[in-house]
Formats: structure tokens, C-alpha cells, sequence
């Protein structure tokens, strides 16, 4: 997984509450063993028209929102699907933070893993970045997450809230599993106890 | 922490699962139960594979496909026609393989949407922690167990070490009182309570589901208002285990048996909350509010009683509300003001995680039985597993629902989210016993409206929606 520190990047407005899993990735595009190449079907259904081609009153189709590497959305973004060919759509375009006043729980969860930083701010914030968002490329926004803080395009910082064992995580790089491992320990002494407290705990080999 | 502190259902089956709580206040969780399916899974064995790393607890895991499967025709994973669908089947029976986990195959009469065999095959039991990589692993908080969806990343940490890396989740507490008026079900409970507290309602909580209404469900019910935990954004639901969810685990497969039940029997006796245990946040609905409920716009909080009317966007005072109001009109094809009783369909799908249960099928069988499916209807009748679909034969509902001019199809996921043949064309109309109508889910600019499986039938029959309680 890619560290994730200070970024400065443009920022696409998608003013819109309930951004759900069908939206980012619709579930015909998840028939893929893969993580990689899925940024090309990323918005499918607001990005392109029943011909395939590019709606070009949608952000992403427009310069210089191509490039976007942040997104600022409205309430409950990523609702629906445990999906995680979401935030691996949203990865391989290009998106690094997305910015929302909330998030549905499993999308939170699964942007941490591949490397994106989901920021929630109030409401009022969120409407405050998207309308600098709409000032382009003249206009980026910084997230700098060793600080916790979101720079808007005057300088003025405004501060986030993130768990600390997940800053550290993204800050790092750091592969879960692997961090758990070290745990091996504790997890055998849970095992070998529950195997004697919870004796009828039946296996799922028939 | 107080071992005397009156604990939730939920307080109680977490605590008994920290392996470890480290110093920021993360635990790692244990897990029972993992369920595995071909969709999610892929990228979490290809990542064990990359780090030599084998899975640590196969006889905790049972995986099965259940997304790509055809329900017509063969069923041969070989024989799947879209490659893409075959090579996702084919990799899972070659992880499967390789990793040495309890694999349920196609032509298994046993196989199914894994979170219909999962209670059925006695693979989730209450009290357990159980994941899936599908947000609807909500529904098997109905026994009791704390179940919620993961991510693929996820999938292959619980692969890798049997547990998970959580934050204690809120509690709230649902309590659904009174009578479940005539014609209605759980499927009418669920989607009133979401339209109630909104699809972000449930944010950062486990919802527990109290009240005698719950209590009177059946397991079937049980586990259709828990599965849609999600769509209420809770990380999962519960239902606390009673007499009721004891009768339904005993005997089945997985299930312990003799002695061993007894044991475990006397263990989930001690799970309901107890008294005066602390929720973060409270909810309550009366029975007398809930009538057969039908979905407009795209998002399950969209939803109205099948006497109601399109709400008319211009009435919501928020601007980014009055916005999506205005698109799911649009989406829709509806107008403000429009009865739901006057929109026709095109198509009906009987089936899903949430409704593809015998009782679902056999709600469907009442209302069809001696009628037909209105001319240029679609109908399809998938059960959720093939012992559904066993029984049903047993009960005869396949020859009411054929005689009526409905599909009897093969167990899958079908036209919940079109992964197999089975979706929507751009512009249908579709009644769906499913749990979610986001734009394009059932098919590219398809239009989804959730319903009960009675009302599902009621607007096969009668060609549009329809209160079901005209009909039966």
C-alpha cells in the first residue's frame, strides 16, 4: 500500500448526498480477479452515456477535473455494497482523499487499505471547499495528514479528525496483516481458551 | 471494564471476542465464521499467495459461489457462457483448492446465496462473529450473531489470521411494537424503519431489533429485517436469540448436536441485553404505521406506504436533498403527485438474500395461486438456495407459480445486481423483492422498486403495484 502524507491536488466537486457503490462501480465491472484497472469503469453510469460515450457535463470529464486527485462530496458517500472495487476504481484514476461531511462504515474501512484518505467535515466545510473546488486548477487544496489539517486555497487550515492507529497505518504504508501477525501470540492464547470455554463450537469441514 | 456493567447483546459478543485491545483503544477482533464467495475473494487469495502465507483457520471458513451463476440451463462452472463470470467461479473452486477450504460445489443441492445457507446449513450460530465479504452479511444478525460485510482487504486479513482490526461499534436499539397489520411482513418492517431513520440513520452502530413484533417473526422475517440493516447504514443488526432461533438452529447440519446443543443452548440463554444496558441511540415504530410498503425513488429510504403518493421534491426545504429528490424523479420515470397503484411493470423478480427463503416463496405462491401474470409481465421466481428450491417442489409452490405464467429458476444472487444473464434493460420497470434500488443496480438504467414478496406477486398478477391486501 502507498504511504499517503501531504497532498496537493485538484479537488472535483460532486455536490451530491448518498454517492452509492453502484454509482463508483457498477457490479458488472466487478467480474475481475484483478485490483488493478478498474479506473476506466470508475463513475460508469454519471461518467459515460448508454453509447459510451463521455457525459461532458460530468466533473470528471472536464479539465482540469481529469486530474483530480481529491473528491468533495456530501453526505453518506460510498453507501451500499461492501465492495472494494470502489476505492480500487477510485485509486486507479487517481483520487488519494475524498472529503465528505460522512461516509458509509465499509467504504470508510476499505479506503484506508488501498492507500485513500476519507476526511469527514461538517457540511458547511465541505460546501466551502467545493465552492474553491470550482475554481480549478487555480485552486488546489492541500491534505496534510501528519498535521490533520485540510488547506484551503487561502491558506486558511481547517483540522480533521482520524483514528490514530489508521494514521499511522497510511502515514506509513503499513500492511494490516502483517501488524496483526505480530499479534500471533495473543490470538493462539484466545484460541486454546475458547476451545475450552466453548467445547460445542462445531467446524464448518463436514 | 465491570463484568456487573449491564451489557447489550451487541457489548456481550464483542467483549467475548477481543483477542487484544491495543493502546489507541482498536481491538483485534475474533472471528467464528467466515464466509467466502467468488466475487470478493480472488484478490484476497492472490495477496496470500504473494506473502507465502497460508489461511489460518479452513474449518472456520465455507465458501461458495453464488454471484455468476446461471439460473437457467447448466450450471456447470465450465459451461458458464460470459468468461469473465466463469474465470471468477473457476478461480474460487481453484482457491478453494489450494487453501483447503469447505467448499460447497454448484451442483450441490445445498448450494446457494451464501447468506441464505449460512442459518440454513447451521453455519452461523448465535453469539458467533461472522464475515463475509458482502454487505449483506447483516442478515445473519438474526440469529444472534454478530455478522457484518468486509471489504476484499478484510477478507484476506481474516484469511491470514481469523481476525479483524474494529472499533467498537454504537448501540442502538430498535423497538418495533404491536400487531403486524394484515398483508404486511418483515420485508414492510424494514423498509418503513429505514424510511424512518434514513439510509445513514444507522452510521457507526450495531442496531438491535426489540419489540414483540420482532419477537412474533419467524426466522425468515427475522433475517429480512436484519439483512437490510445496511441499507440503514449499520455496520450490522441483531436480533437477541430466544426459544424461536433455538428450534431453527437445532438439527441442522453444521449445527451442534446431542449434549454439545444443550451446552451451547445454555451459552446463548445468557446473551439477550440485559437490563438497563446502555444505547447510544433510540429508536421506536409502531405496527400501526407500517402498511405494504413499496419503494419510489433510489435509495431505500425513498419509500411509501402502496397507498401513497410521489413525494414532490419542491416541498423538501434542503437544497442537496430537494437535488437528488429532483433526480430520482427524473430516474425514475415518476411524477409528484403520481399513485404508486398507477405505475405498471415490466418485470418481477421473486428472490435475493433478503427474500428468497421458502416462507418468501411460499408468501408469492398465496397471491399467484389460481391467478396469472398480467400480458407483457416478466416474472422470476429464484429461491435462494437449492434446498429452498427442494422444498418448494415438496410444497408444490413451483406448479402454482408456473401455472400462474411465473419463471421457476435456479438457485443465485439473479437479478439483485445482474452479475449473472439475469438483469434489467435500460427503462424497465422492475417489482424486486431485493434490497437495493440504486440507480442502474438491476441492470443500466433500470428501474428498481423494493416490495415484500406478496406485493411482488400482487404486481405480477395485476400487471402494476397493488395493495396486497385487496388480493389476499
Amino acid at each position: 500500500m502507498d504511504k499517503f502524507t501531504t497532498l496537493t491536488a485538484v479537488a472535483a466537486p460532486m455536490p451530491m448526498q448518498n454517492i452509492d457503490t453502484d454509482k463508483i462501480i457498477p457490479a458488472r465491472f466487478l467480474k475481475t480477479i484483478k485490483r488493478s484497472g478498474l479506473g476506466v469503469h470508475l463513475f460508469d453510469p454519471l461518467r459515460f452515456g448508454p453509447d459510451g460515450k463521455e457525459k461532458p457535463d460530468f466533473i470528471l470529464n472536464q479539465e482540469p477535473y481529469r486530474k483530480a486527485q481529491v473528491i468533495i462530496a456530501h453526505e453518506n458517500f460510498g453507501c451500499g455494497s461492501s465492495r472494494e472495487h470502489a476505492p480500487w476504481a477510485l485509486l486507479d484514476f487517481g483520487i488519494r482523499c475524498i472529503i465528505a461531511p460522512d461516509f458509509a462504515d465499509i467504504f470508510y474501512n476499505n479506503s484506508f487499505k488501498n492507500g485513500i484518505l476519507p476526511v469527514r467535515l461538517p457540511r458547511a466545510v465541505c460546501d466551502q471547499l467545493i465552492e474553491d473546488s470550482k475554481l480549478g486548477g487555480n485552486a488546489r487544496v492541500t491534505v496534510d495528514l501528519e498535521r490533520q489539517v485540510v488547506v484551503r486555497p487561502n491558506g486558511e487550515e481547517i483540522h480533521f479528525e482520524i483514528d490514530p492507529f489508521r494514521k499511522h497505518s497510511l502515514l506509513n504504508g503499513l500492511d494490516d496483516i502483517g501488524q496483526t501477525l505480530q499479534h500471533a501470540p495473543s490470538i493462539d492464547t484466545y484460541e486454546t481458551k475458547t476451545r475450552q470455554s466453548q467445547p460445542w463450537m462445531p467446524s464448518t469441514a463436514a | 471494564m465491570s463484568a456487573s456493567r449491564p451489557r447489550t447483546l451487541f457489548d456481550k459478543i464483542w467483549d467475548s471476542h477481543v483477542v487484544e485491545r491495543l493502546p489507541d483503544g482498536t481491538c483485534i477482533l475474533y472471528i467464528d465464521r467466515h464466509l467466502v464467495h467468488e466475487v470478493t475473494s480472488p484478490q484476497a487469495f492472490e495477496g496470500l499467495r504473494m506473502a507465502g502465507r497460508p489461511v489460518r483457520r479452513p474449518d472456520c471458513t465455507l465458501a461458495v459461489a453464488d454471484h455468476n451463476i446461471p439460473t437457467v440451463g447448466s450450471r456447470i462452472p465450465s459451461d458458464i457462457k460470459e468468461e469473465d463470470s466463469r474465470i471468477q467461479v473457476e478461480t474460487l473452486e481453484k482457491n478453494v483448492k489450494e487453501f483447503g477450504i469447505p467448499y460447497i460445489p454448484i451442483l450441490d443441492v445445498r448450494q446457494g446465496i451464501v447468506h441464505i445457507i449460512g442459518p440454513e446449513l447451521g453455519i452461523s450460530l448465535p453469539g458467533t462473529t461472522l464475515v463475509c465479504g458482502d454487505s449483506h452479511t447483516s442478515t445473519h444478525g438474526a440469529l444472534g450473531a454478530l455478522a457484518f460485510g468486509i471489504g476484499t482487504s478484510e477478507v484476506e486479513h481474516v484469511l491470514a489470521t481469523q481476525t479483524l482490526l474494529q472499533n467498537p461499534a454504537k448501540n442502538m436499539r430498535i423497538d418495533v411494537t404491536g400487531t403486524l397489520g394484515f398483508g404486511c411482513s418483515a420485508k414492510d418492517i424494514v423498509l418503513a424503519i429505514i424510511g424512518k431513520i434514513t439510509t445513514a440513520g444507522g452510521t457507526g452502530h450495531v442496531i438491535e431489533y426489540t419489540g414483540d413484533a420482532i419477537r412474533a417473526l419467524d426466522m425468515a422475517g427475522r433475517m429480512t429485517v436484519s439483512n437490510m440493516s445496511i441499507e440503514a447504514g449499520a455496520r450490522a443488526g441483531l436480533i437477541a436469540p430466544d426459544q424461536t432461533t433455538f428450534d431453527y438452529v437445532k438439527g441442522r447440519e453444521f449445527a451442534p448436536k446431542g449434549e454439545a446443543f444443550e451446552q451451547a443452548v445454555a451459552y446463548w440463554k445468557t446473551l439477550p441485553t440485559d437490563p438497563g444496558a446502555h444505547f447510544d441511540t433510540l429508536v421506536s415504530i409502531s405496527t400501526a404505521d407500517i402498511a405494504p410498503m413499496v419503494t419510489w425513488g433510489t435509495t431505500p429510504g425513498a419509500v411509501i406506504p402502496v397507498t401513497g403518493v410521489v413525494p414532490n421534491p419542491d416541498d423538501e426545504p434542503d437544497e442537496g436533498k430537494r437535488t437528488q429528490l429532483r433526480r430520482m424523479v427524473e430516474y425514475m420515470a415518476v411524477t409528484p403527485g403520481q399513485r404508486m397503484t398507477d405505475l405498471a411493470v415490466d418485470v418481477v423478480f421473486i428472490g435475493s438474500c433478503t427474500n428468497g427463503r421458502i416462507e418468501d416463496i411460499r408468501a408469492a405462491a398465496a397471491v399467484a395461486k389460481g391467478r396469472k401474470v398480467a400480458a407483457g409481465v416478466q416474472a422470476l421466481v429464484v429461491p435462494g438456495s437449492g434446498l429452498v428450491k427442494r422444498q418448494a417442489e415438496q410444497e408444490g409452490l413451483d406448479r402454482i407459480l408456473l401455472e400462474a405464467g411465473f419463471e421457476w429458476r435456479d438457485p443465485c444472487c439473479s437479478m439483485c445486481l445482474g452479475m449473472n444473464p439475469d438483469k434489467l434493460t435500460p427503462g424497465q420497470r422492475c417489482a424486486s423483492t431485493s434490497n437495493r434500488n440504486f440507480e442502474g443496480r438491476q441492470g443500466p438504467n433500470g428501474r428498481t422498486h423494493l416490495v415484500s414478496p406478496a406485493m411482488a406477486a400482487a404486481a405480477a398478477v395485476t400487471g402494476r403495484f397493488a395493495d396486497v391486501r385487496q388480493l389476499v
